[in-house]
């Protein structure tokens, strides 16, 4: 059977498997559709997180950017696991005890002011809606590369698979079909990982065999790598290349971001106790890390192969699928000095240019594995970008549906009610998201290193001190989510879209690490701000102290 | 256990966690990335080994500890005001 064939069995079962899923779990009330009815285990829960915050970024980029940077990449992956401590020590426990549905009816309620609830609405939403771009982008671009259809049928199919679970089953059905999505992802990651590993160190684990000798036992693998860079002129692989201090800002944005993105907290409102809440963090990253501990290994892999095999051959004897990418216009040769030969090396003589974006999309046909591997990436893929693409759905519905229309425009409205005003909000943006992945914003890593700055530099603070100190008060909280976000925005605006010098950076922290220096403005306003107003009603202070105790005392 | 006490008690496994954390991943894996890779770890130089997989692993042991302390806190706290 050939590649095409078997990649539309994998993904159709796949569908398949999501839509029963979605029908044995639809939601029957509000409490369904918010939180799951709220008795999902911790252990199902953890799976669902890791599926939840592992996006098509994650799964299709994320081995390309390591690849290409080296050491450098290494912010990323730091910044994708480290934000668990935090959530795990600092915010998900509080937030289940204090037993709301959502982010923004938390700062609603901890504030006491609906002026909070809306700013945090509106960061809710924007955060999700950059979110979801990437996501059906993605779904695009593995229905056209492996099915060959044309990018915006591949969004639509998406589209309408994640209309039927999110609108559906609410959380219910995002949670089971999350688990079922977790499986086929990490699945899909591990085996041409493990292959690759084999066939460069000889060593089955991959992350086990990045440190280990290369196969015939000559050297250390990563000594080969570093050598192989050097000589072309690139720097070492292991080697540091940006400034200390902007890889310090990259990594905590992405920390103090992750503690604050509203889909990720939300999942830990359907475990049943605080305890569990607490082990669910757990789960999640050790989930998560099963695949982050693969990704420097098998962009070390496939940045070898690159190297040793593509690196001064004949351009007549390249393999099959180096055509085939050259076709979507990620692969470009340009025979500079008209000698047939590909030459790939650092400098202006360098004739080869390769969208990191595609490094573990081909790594299976780099590789030779067989065509089910190929078929299994790509289920996988449309597994991870689905996932995200339906807790960012949950969250963009439920910040219209409860804490705009229920909390604020129309409070008389029945729980029925309720419900279906969140269907609809869903379906709505479910439209919008096919929107964004048929015409995307030509700027997709610039919205996303604003999403994660908003949600470090103006959520993150505010529910950080809503739990933590129990006499800051609303005029504090609105000023600091004021102060980040309006510190983020335009620092990102200025410097990516106004043509600004990067000469001119703050401390030489670029757009991607602003949350840092955006977080400590928030902090300090809010403290500042603080001092001038009356602490917040004693009924508010008790609210506090009772999120900070166990249950059932 | 008083109410306040048990705070107190929780304040101090954050500050210690959270300092092992912030050792791992800012300064071992970025700062002082460059006087650890003097050190080798199998075929990883060690701040490298730290930045792209040691990091991680250390996380997801800091949130298990943190759950077994919390657990054990919660009990005795609930044994004593029950």
């Amino acid at each position: 059977m050939d590649v095409q064939t078997l990649t539309l069995i994998f993904v159709t079962a796949s569908f398949l498997l999501y839509m029963a899923i979605a029908y044995w779990s639809k939601a029957r009330s509000i409490r369904d559709f918010y939180v799951a009815g709220g008795g999902v285990s911790p252990f199902a829960n953890g799976m669902a997180t890791a599926a939840d915050w592992m996006s098509a970024a994650t799964f299709i980029s994320l081995p390309g950017i390591v690849s290409f940077m080296g050491y450098d990449g290494a912010a990323y992956l730091l910044g994708g696991s480290g934000g668990f401590v935090l959530l795990a020590m600092l915010i998900a426990p509080y937030l289940r005890k204090f037993g709301k549905y959502t982010i923004p009816a938390f700062i609603g309620d901890r504030y006491y002011s609906n002026t909070a609830r809306t700013i945090a609405v509106i960061c809710a939403i924007f955060i999700s809606f950059t979110y979801l771009a990437g996501q059906m982008r993605g779904v695009g671009v593995v229905f056209s590369r492996f099915l060959e259809m044309s990018i915006d049928t591949g969004v639509y199919v998406g589209a309408g698979i994640v209309f039927l679970y999110a609108v559906w089953g609410g959380m219910k059905g995002i949670t089971y079909t999350q688990v079922a999505q977790y499986c086929v992802l990490i699945f899909a990651f591990l085996v041409p990982t493990i292959f690759l590993s084999i066939l460069l160190t000889n060593n089955p684990i991959p992350f086990l065999g990045l440190g280990d000798t290369v196969a015939d036992g000559s050297m250390h693998f990563i000594d080969r790598l570093n050598g192989l860079e050097k000589e072309l002129g690139f720097r070492e692989f292991t080697a540091q290349r940006g400034a200390t201090l902007n890889l310090v800002a990259m990594a905590l944005t992405l920390m103090i971001g992750t503690a604050g993105m509203p889909h990720v907290i939300i999942r830990f409102f359907t475990v049943p106790k605080v305890s569990d809440a607490r082990k669910s963090v757990g789960y999640a990253l050790l989930f998560i890390t099963v695949l982050f501990l693969c990704i420097p290994a098998v962009g070390a892999f496939a940045r070898t192969y690159f190297l040793e095999a593509i690196n001064n051959q004949p351009y007549a004897n390249v393999p099959q699928w180096f055509n085939m990418w050259e076709g979507t216009g990620l692969i470009t040769f340009n025979d500079l000095n008209g000698d047939g030969v590909i030459q790939y090396q650092a400098g202006e003589n360098n004739e080869l240019a390769i969208d990191r974006d595609i490094l573990f999309l081909a790594s299976p046909e780099i590789a030779k594995l067989p065509a089910w591997v190929i078929a299994l990436v790509a289920a996988g893929g449309l597994a991870a970008a689905l996932s995200t693409a339906a807790g960012l759905l949950l969250v963009i519905s439920t910040a219209i549906s409860h804490d705009l229309l229920k909390k604020q425009f129309v409070p008389h409205i029945s729980d029925k009610q309720e419900l279906l005003a969140a269907r609809i909000c869903s379906a709505l943006a479910v439209g919008v998201g096919i929107y964004f992945g048929i015409h995307p914003p030509g700027f997709v890593m610039e919205t996303i290193a604003l999403a994660f700055g908003i949600a470090a530099s103006a959520l993150f603070p505010a529910i950080f001190m809503g739990i933590f100190s129990k006499k800051m008060n609303k005029e504090g909280a609105i000023a600091g989510m004021l102060a980040g976000l309006i510190f983020s925005v335009s620092y990102i605006v200025y410097f990516r879209f106004m043509g600004g010098d990067p000469d001119d950076y703050l401390f030489g922290i670029s757009a991607q690490g602003v949350g840092l220096p955006g977080m400590i403005l928030s902090f300090v306003v809010t403290l500042v701000v603080s001092r001038f107003y009356e602490a917040p009603p004693a009924g508010i202070q008790e609210m506090v102290e009772d999120m900070r105790y166990p249950e059932n005392i | 256990m008083e109410k306040k006490k048990y705070w107190r008690k929780k304040i101090q496994y954050l500050l210690v966690l959270l300092s092992l954390w912030f050792t791992v991943s800012i300064l071992c894996s970025i700062v002082f990335v460059h006087q650890l890779n003097a050190f080798k770890l199998g075929g990883f130089p060690l701040g490298f080994w730290f930045a792209m997989q040691g990091s991680m692993i250390i996380f997801v042991l800091l949130i298990f500890v943190y759950v077994w302390l919390m657990n054990r806190l919660d009990n005795a706290f609930r044994a004593q005001n029950r």
